[in-house]
């Protein structure tokens, strides 16, 4: 009989080895980059238009005037920085891209996803995804001299019909350039990716329920009203802030068919306006020290709101997965 | 005894009838529309198009109205509303590329691609001057700003698939949050961390900087799909065979997904290779070709157009724009079909 030697104990050493150790330091610290450069934009913008902010207070957002007044050594006598013009067109044109742009998107998204056949369906998207991948100069472009003639004509018949709703009223018949084109050349840029995530969100709809709609005898347009459309409510609300999110931060294309004034204009169809991101652009050349860090004061406000406005859009459409079933 | 042989039918396909009665409707819309053309204000293409959306929508309503009552009336209802809004987001992509082809290709010539547009001004011949400075300016700063996006978005990428640290979640929802930064911000950032306080001039590397963050989130996400994609046996194979995680990732998890990284690289590209307003604002935008990104004003395709458009008026200065928009068309054509192709060819695998 052989006496067999039990083997010492040996340690099980769940401690990683150094060079994962390393690695995974170096994953987790490029992991911080984005935490860490929205930080920086946040920071750095707030560090420069503090000053400014401070001198204007809760009247940079609500007061409408943006004037630098010199005498004529160029000497500033007075300088008055005002966002609310620009505040309210932002909001505006944005506004207008996305009750024209999420109901078309919406819609298309349904009959990509239920109506279209595989050959058109697949030519229908890539159009639709190459159209997201177009510059904003493009669509500016565009937007200046082919969409601008057609959107007047309708202006003006908007104007004609709907004149006694103050918002469609004019003060002077100028139709060329109105937050109304603006929002539409917006709309058009939104609609690629309001459609991709509203279709992205219906394709998710669970297949027997749908099988069940219909085998309960119901028609299409009942199936979507009764399965698809509760399901995919916060997808498609979520796709639609983003699309305002996108539209609040547009500078060319807004630049290229808006005649940028800076006045409050409520009457979309009268051409003034501007956003913010505009008139950064059109203050930008001429300023001095002052004035540009009145500009990054206005380019913190634009900042925060579209990472407000995206953030939320991001919780709704993330959420989806959630509900249901 | 003889035999029936049944005849497969396909009951779901519409009849000649059916067929017939939808060409009826089709008639008596165009019919309607041109009458109400007649009788209101409307006039031109749009208002005809709008008129036989709204006679088209009617028509079908009533006919289906008539043949089956109100359920099948509503679904005919969002039938012909859901076609008419895809015809609706067809048209605009369509017709920009057609006029893009159509006004630009008289202003293209091969000194677009020899010549910049230092001795010459957007008003004069369309034969003088070129696009090399902004195409050299172009190639440059998306050049670099791939260099400084690439490590971070795949490092970001894969801290959220291969980590899943604490802060894996928080960390998603900011690359997404930042994915909405407007370009024009990004433009300000740098104006205000780089520009003022340290180099004092704009110069191709800040613009480089500006479109890197816009293209971070792009290739972060991007990447982080195609690594979710990679099944999770692969990774347990590898720490299996006794590798650490660090080998795992660099020799198993990366070369499968090479051809989804390129894709990312390519949307990424696409995102910022238009960009204008942070161009506008950090690269100074110059004339001559420049060839150091380091010190002195760089142009870009984006801003070639820009300068076009807005500091000519002459014809000359349209077909300037419009030549630019074709070449700046044809880059995005370009990458955005590569894409496809990369990802179609890796899904049929």
């Amino acid at each position: 009989m052989t006496d067999t030697q039990i083997p010492a104990r040996i340690e099980l050493v769940t401690k990683p080895r150094r060079s994962d150790q390393f690695f995974r330091f170096v994953v987790t610290t490029g992991g911080m980059s984005s935490l860490i450069i929205l930080g920086l934009i946040f920071a750095f913008l707030a560090y420069r238009g503090l000053g400014v902010l401070r001198v204007e207070g809760f009247g940079f957002l609500t007061n409408s005037d943006w004037s630098v007044v010199e005498d004529e050594n160029s000497n500033i006598v007075s300088q008055d920085y005002g966002l609310a013009a620009m505040l309210v067109g932002t909001i505006l044109s944005a506004t207008i891209a996305v009750l024209v742009g999420v109901p078309i998107a919406v819609l298309s998204a349904l009959f990509l996803e239920f109506y279209a056949g595989r050959k058109i369906r697949n030519i229908l998207i890539g159009l639709i995804d190459l159209m997201a991948a177009f510059p904003s100069i493009l669509f500016g472009l565009w937007g200046f001299m082919v969409l601008m003639p057609s959107a007047e004509y309708w202006a003006k018949l908007l104007n004609k019909y709907f004149g006694w709703i103050p918002v469609f009223d004019v003060p002077v018949p100028f139709f060329t350039r109105s937050p109304f084109i603006a929002g539409l050349v917006l709309a058009i840029m939104i609609i690629p990716i309001c459609t991709s995530i509203s279709r992205e969100v219906f394709s998710q709809t669970p297949l027997d329920r749908i099988q069940a709609a219909y085998a309960l005898g119901a028609t299409r347009f009942s199936m979507i009203r009764a399965v698809v459309l509760p399901f995919g409510r916060g997808g498609i609300v979520g796709g639609a802030m983003l699309g305002l999110g996108r539209a609040m931060g547009e500078t060319v294309a807004v630049y290229t068919v808006l005649n940028v004034v800076y006045q409050v204009n409520w009457q979309v169809l009268f051409g003034a306006g501007g956003n913010i991101a505009t008139l950064i652009i059109l203050k930008f050349g001429e300023a001095d020290r002052e004035e540009i860090n009145a500009l990054m004061a206005a380019g913190l406000v634009l900042f925060l709101l579209t990472l407000v406005v995206n953030g939320v859009a991001n919780i709704l459409v993330s959420r989806l997965g959630k509900v249901g079933r | 005894m003889s035999t029936t042989t049944i005849k497969p039918g396909r009951p779901w396909e519409p009849t000649a009838k059916e067929r017939s009665q939808k060409g009826l409707n089709l008639l008596i819309a165009v019919a309607l529309s041109l009458v109400l053309l007649f009788v209101t204000g409307l006039n031109g293409k749009l208002g005809w198009v709008a008129a036989f959306f709204f006679s088209y929508v009617s028509v079908s309503f009533i006919a289906e109205y008539r043949r089956a009552g109100k359920p099948a009336a509503q679904d005919s209802l969002l039938t012909s509303i859901s076609r008419f809004a895809i015809f609706l987001a067809i048209i605009p992509i369509v017709s920009i590329l057609a006029t893009v082809i159509s006004k630009g290709w008289r202003g293209l010539h091969w000194g677009l691609f020899t010549q910049d547009m230092s001795e010459a001004t957007v008003n004069s011949p369309i034969q003088e001057g070129g696009m090399l400075a902004a195409i050299v300016g172009t190639l440059i700063m998306v050049g670099l700003a791939l260099l400084f996006t690439l490590p971070i978005a795949i490092l970001t990428a894969l801290y959220l698939t291969e980590i899943k640290g604490k802060f894996a979640r928080p960390i998603r929802f900011l690359v997404q949050a930042m994915s909405g930064v407007p370009s024009i911000v990004a433009g300000l950032f740098i104006l205000s961390s780089i520009v003022y306080p340290v180099t004092g001039e704009r110069s191709g590397l800040m613009g480089a900087l500006a479109l890197s963050i816009l293209m971070i989130p792009t290739v972060a996400r991007t990447a982080e799909e195609v690594l979710l994609l990679i099944p999770n046996d692969l990774r347990e194979a590898g720490l299996a065979l006794g590798a650490t995680q660090w080998r795992t990732v660099a020799m198993v998890v990366v070369p499968a997904v090479k051809s989804g990284l390129v894709t990312a690289i390519i949307l990424g590209i696409a995102r910022v290779i238009g960009e204008t307003a942070p161009i506008l604002l950090v690269s100074g935008g110059g004339d001559a070709t420049n060839f150091n990104p380091v010190s002195g004003p760089m142009g870009s395709i984006p801003f070639y157009v820009w300068n076009a458009f807005l500091l000519g008026g002459s014809e000359e200065s349209t077909q300037r724009t419009w030549a630019g928009l074709l070449v700046l068309l044809l880059w995005v054509l370009i990458l955005f079909t590569i894409a496809r192709y990369i990802s179609s060819r890796s899904q049929k695998r």
